[in-house]
């Protein structure tokens, strides 16, 4: 139990998927202008971490059978596209206002490097099947809060403010407003041995 | 043998399972979705870019549908093909979707308008106009510099010149130009319309003649040749009711300094005796 506690936090707080292994950037950087689809794409990555990693632990099983546990990144991208297509027909079915909700977050994380970087890792580190599920909730956690943090300093639009240098305006001022979020997120390092 | 076979029917084997489970999903969550939407996706580009202001083709295609009110003009990637085709899904009227297009609302061509200084910065509208006003010394008349050309997706705006001018076969109306010009004197006018006011300036009508020739002057002439009351001017400057004017060109042949322009070839003026 303690076990799965530190797997939890860790990767939430020390090893943040976006923070500090710098997965997942693309998106974070991208749908973070506002805190609405902050929030929406993170529980999209959520939930699509939970299930892909749900999926895609009994598959590296099966290919460690087969004694072609290399095949992993080819098969699960392939089956994790395959995952999320099929999970958004079952929700626009019985769920339609979760498939509302996380509307088209949910077709563009198909192929974020977070995901893939989650289930592979799960498997690298060698984790238990409910060992590989907490990591990748917790993964999913940490990006929605390093999402949810960042939405939070890019409302504010300081970085468009008056009296910043030209050459500083906009996207440049969001890249270092991202590196210093990411500095303080080191202050965790060391929280856990 | 053996060794690269094995990879590979595994990989096909995992690729097949997964189709045949979409394939059967996409039959057992099959939900009824108005057909309309899927024919107006189809006719939709797909490039998502949201320029519609909706998150995705799809989106767009679906609000469409829902709301009746909403323009079916919106996609500019599309399109007049798209518009016309999204229009004959929904059965709207012609009338509602009249195709729209650019109009640069001025005809201070370089030998008719005067200049006040030469700009020799930055060579683009803002920057231009940024100095303390526009070159020109009409202050309301297009720079000429182009951030209007840099903008257009679709190679419809030139300057020619001196004066931008919008190619209507190319225009689709997304209205990018609109919003780059510093002047604010583009505007999107009905196609069907073929008679404009070329000029953007409310200054008293003499400065207006000093500065340019083409400018408008305000001497209502064109008020009273007008038959459909579709014309009135308001600060010294002409304006064209476009749901009224059935361009019948009467007003080009009154105006006095060549402000009101048309597309439709009238025959030469007969000369008053």
């Amino acid at each position: 139990m303690v076990n799965l506690i530190v797997i939890f936090m860790s990767i939430v707080f020390v090893n943040n998927f976006v923070l500090s292994q710098f997965l997942g950037i693309c998106s974070f950087l991208g749908v973070s202008n506002k805190m609405s689809s902050a929030v929406g794409m993170g529980s999209a990555v959520v939930f699509v971490m939970v299930i892909a990693e749900a999926v895609t632990w009994p598959i590296q099983q099966l290919l460690n059978k087969f004694d072609m546990g290399y095949l992993q990144t080819v098969v699960f991208i392939l089956v994790i596209a395959a995952l999320v297509q099929f999970v958004e027909m079952f929700m626009k079915k019985y769920l339609p206002a979760l498939q509302k909700a996380l509307g088209i977050f949910l077709p563009l994380i198909t192929t974020n490097c977070a995901i893939l970087g989650a289930t592979i890792n799960a498997i690298t580190f060698g984790y238990s099947f409910a060992e590989s599920m907490i990591y990748s909730f917790g993964a999913g956690v940490g990006y929605m809060i390093a999402m949810i943090l960042f939405a939070g300093v890019r409302e504010e639009k300081l970085y468009n403010e008056e009296g910043v240098p030209a050459a500083f305006k906009g996207v440049p001022l969001i890249l270092v407003s991202a590196a210093i979020m990411s500095l303080s997120f080191m202050g965790f390092a060391g929280m856990f041995q | 043998m053996t060794n690269v076979m094995t990879p590979v029917i595994l990989v096909t084997v995992i690729g097949l399972v997964c189709a045949g489970l979409l394939v059967i999903a996409s039959k057992v969550f099959h939900v009824a979705v108005d057909e309309r939407v899927s024919q107006i996706r189809e006719c939709l580009p797909g490039a998502n870019c949201g320029g519609c202001g909706f998150a995705g083709c799809d989106d767009y295609a679906a609000k469409l549908v829902e709301d009746e009110t909403l323009s079916c003009s919106l996609c500019a990637p599309g399109g007049a093909s798209t518009v016309e085709a999204i229009a004959e899904i929904l059965g709207r009227s012609a009338g509602s979707s009249d195709p729209q297009v650019a109009q640069v609302l001025c005809n201070g061509v370089c030998d008719k308008s005067r200049k006040n200084h030469e700009w020799q910065g930055l060579q683009s509208c803002k920057g231009a106009k940024g100095w303390f006003t526009s070159p020109n010394a009409c202050m309301y008349g297009c720079i000429g510099l182009g951030d209007c050309v840099e903008e257009c997706e679709f190679d419809a705006i030139g300057i020619i010149d001196g004066v931008a001018v919008v190619n209507r076969d190319n225009c689709v109306a997304c209205g990018m130009c609109i919003k780059a010009c510093p002047q604010s004197i583009i505007k999107l006018v009905p196609m069907k319309s073929q008679v404009h006011v070329l000029c953007s300036s409310t200054d008293k009508g003499a400065v207006a003649r000093k500065n340019c020739d083409n400018a408008c002057i305000g001497c209502m002439k064109c008020v009273k040749v007008c038959n459909f009351d579709a014309i009135k001017v308001e600060d010294n400057l002409a304006r064209i009711d476009y749901e009224k004017c059935k361009s019948c060109g009467l007003c080009v042949y009154e105006c006095p300094t060549g402000a009101i322009n048309t597309f439709r070839k009238l025959k030469p003026k007969k000369k008053a005796e």
